[in-house]
């Protein structure tokens, strides 16, 4: 079988586990509603009671896909760019930069977090983002050294700010320790609004990319004599990752391990070409995310454990076996 | 303009059918490595650049395949500067290996070699048609189609360097620009790589590889471009730069070398062999 037909039986597949998932998810949840009770919701009448629970996770299930297909993609390309296996889309600031956001509304201009936090997060993301960039600028340089050292130097300083705020406002840290878990208990649908157009931008931006991607793995000199602008190109790439990360952190805030360990299991699964590894990543992460969020849902009834959780807990044993499977390639 | 399957050498002066360097200043940062060099490449022909290390053969090869930027001058190709190609349109014309290309993890032989058909794809268009069948012939041609889903990390040197080669082929363009493509094989695989040159410009295309081993060079190669401390010290036909009494004092000059010219007991072609300690 050669590597493009294994690649769409994988597309397929994955495909497949995100309707079961999705569908699950419809159904269970810490709120006990059998089949029974969801089936004629879903044929447009019912209880209210089950209504609205099922309207919350139609929202709760589609915003949970958005963040895991926003997520996976993002890490394959920062991961890609890079050229290092350690990749996510933290490395660029997205992170950090939407949670001093976060924290930083909270504690100066009255912020109590929910919908809104959408508008204060992807900014902070963004304006992160740049700031790494322009710090990580080297011009002539081929290395993407200086851009990973930026992003750290700015995760330190910004993390440090966030552990002083969090410590020094007890109001800051009640509501900034629920978010920074990553959590979609408070998904609706003006979340989903709020965040798609960005998804839905980096989306398209990343798979139009996919093909120059793939040539600029192979160094600089060589993508150009592919006939790749090559500043053009990576500078693209990392606001593709930028949009995706972005959105997926202010609708549910940072959900840890998805950008890191999906990656290299779409790797294990599909090899290292960017026009097969974005789908599925987008497909595969969006299920996952789903699973893990269900999950949740049912592990800790009646209460639920948050997403971030959840996936902190399933992601590392993913990445230990695509390690020990010796396929931790970029 | 001449036919393109004609392996006739384009005449100085003559509006240049294929690549041609003019004037070029070329360095890096505050030093200078090529200044002043003029070259045109014989179209349809397999030219052989050699000279002695640090002489400016990379930095005039990447110069050519406009990974490198002129200070001064221009590169031409058909007549145009490359800054004027589209990037598209000139890798459709134009491939480049370079000497130590970068191998991304877990790559394998048949990915490494699609992507040698970026230049055909478009934002809208990640797959073009023709790839399967240009990757397909790329590594028939260079005999790496049975590792097709191997990783390129665990190939042997002679291995991973035709697969190397097919990426530039399935680029299927007219112009190869190969910097020393048989640098660390052993002899057989040096040997190997300088037929599919040959086969290459039997196709009609103009190769230009940078080699080592002068006389692999002056057997193989229809053109010999001797490069010395950033110009070109000489060229020509391996008899006409190599031969005789003035191509032993060439050796003499550019590698610092005493030597005497023999003959190639096979092809006939200028062989140097140094001579005994005294
Ligand atoms: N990337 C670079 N940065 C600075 N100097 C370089 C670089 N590449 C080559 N040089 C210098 O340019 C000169 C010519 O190098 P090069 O073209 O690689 O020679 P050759 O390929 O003939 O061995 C050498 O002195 C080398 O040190
Ligand atoms: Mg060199």
């Amino acid at each position: 079988m050669t590597r493009g037909s294994r690649a769409l039986v994988v597309l397929l597949g994955a495909t497949a586990l995100l309707v079961v998932v999705a569908v699950v998810s419809l159904f269970a949840g810490s709120k006990d509603t059998g089949l029974t009770d969801v089936l004629p919701v879903l044929a447009g009448g019912g209880d209210e009671y089950v209504q609205a629970v099922v309207d919350s996770r139609v929202a709760r299930t589609a915003l949970g896909a958005l963040v895991g297909a926003a997520l996976a993609a993002s890490g394959v390309i920062v991961q890609g760019i890079t050229r290092n296996p350690l990749g996510e889309p933290g490395l660029l600031g997205v992170t950090v930069g939407a949670s001093a956001a976060v924290v930083t509304a909270t504690a100066f201009f009255g912020f109590t977090g929910g919908g809104a936090t959408v508008w204060v997060a992807l900014p902070g993301a963004a304006v992160a983002v740049l700031a790494v960039v322009t710090l990580g600028r080297r011009s002539g340089s081929e290395s993407v050294v200086p851009l990973v050292l930026a992003g750290a130097v700015l995760s330190a300083v910004l993390g440090a700010y966030i552990q002083a705020m969090v410590l020094a406002r007890p109001d800051v840290f009640d509501s900034y320790r629920h978010w920074v878990v990553g959590s979609l208990a408070g998904a609706d649908l003006q979340t989903l609004q709020a965040v798609a157009p960005a998804a839905i931008a980096g989306a398209v931006l990343a798979l139009v990319l996919a093909s120059s991607l793939d040539s600029l793995a192979l160094g600089d000199e060589l993508a150009t004599s592919l006939g790749v602008r090559v500043p053009l190109v990576r500078g693209a790439g990392i606001a593709a990752a930028t949009l995706l990360a972005a959105a997926a952190t202010a609708a549910a805030g940072p959900v840890a391990f998805v950008g890191l360990a999906v990656p290299h299991v779409v790797r294990a699964l599909v090899g290292t070409d960017h026009r097969w590894q974005l789908p599925v990543s987008f497909v595969l992460g969006a299920a996952l995310l789903v699973a893990a969020d269900v999950a949740g849902r049912v592990v800790a009834r009646p209460g639920e454990l948050m997403v971030g959780v959840v996936t902190a807990f399933v992601g590392a044993p993913f990445l230990l076996a695509a390690v020990r499977r010796g396929r931790v390639t970029t | 303009m001449t036919d393109t399957t004609a392996a006739s050498h384009t005449a100085p002066g003559t509006t240049a059918r294929g690549l041609v360097a003019d004037d070029l200043e070329v360095g890096y940062g505050p030093t200078t490595v090529l200044d002043g060099l003029n070259l045109t490449l014989p179209a349809g022909a397999f030219t052989a650049i050699v000279g002695p290390n640090g002489c400016g053969k990379s930095t005039l090869v990447r110069t050519l395949a406009r990974t490198l930027r002129p200070r001064r001058g221009a590169v031409l190709l058909d007549g145009r500067p490359l800054t004027a190609w589209r990037p598209k349109q000139l890798a459709q014309q134009l491939a480049f290996l370079p000497q130590d290309p970068v191998v991304p993890d877990g790559v394998t032989v048949r990915s490494l070699v699609a992507r040698g058909r970026h230049p055909y794809h478009s934002p809208l268009r990640q797959w073009a048609p023709g790839d399967d069948e240009a990757v397909a012939h790329a590594m028939d041609v260079t005999g790496v189609t049975a590792l097709a889903d191997d990783p390129l990390a665990e190939l042997s040197g002679g291995q991973r360097q035709r697969a190397w080669i097919a990426m530039t082929l399935a680029q299927d363009t007219p112009h190869v620009l190969l910097d020393e493509p048989t640098s660390f094989l052993d002899l057989a695989h040096q040997i190997d790589v300088l037929h599919v040159c040959r086969d290459m410009r039997d196709q009609g295309r103009t190769v230009v590889a940078v080699l080592h081993d002068l006389n692999q060079a002056a057997r193989y190669a229809d053109h010999l471009v001797v490069m010395h401390e950033g110009r070109v010290h000489a060229e020509g036909t391996p008899d006409a730069v190599l031969g005789g009494d003035a191509g032993a004092r060439l050796v003499g000059d550019v590698f610092d070398l005493a030597c005497e010219i023999a003959t190639d007991p096979q092809s006939g072609t200028p062989m140097v062999v140094p001579l005994a300690r005294a």
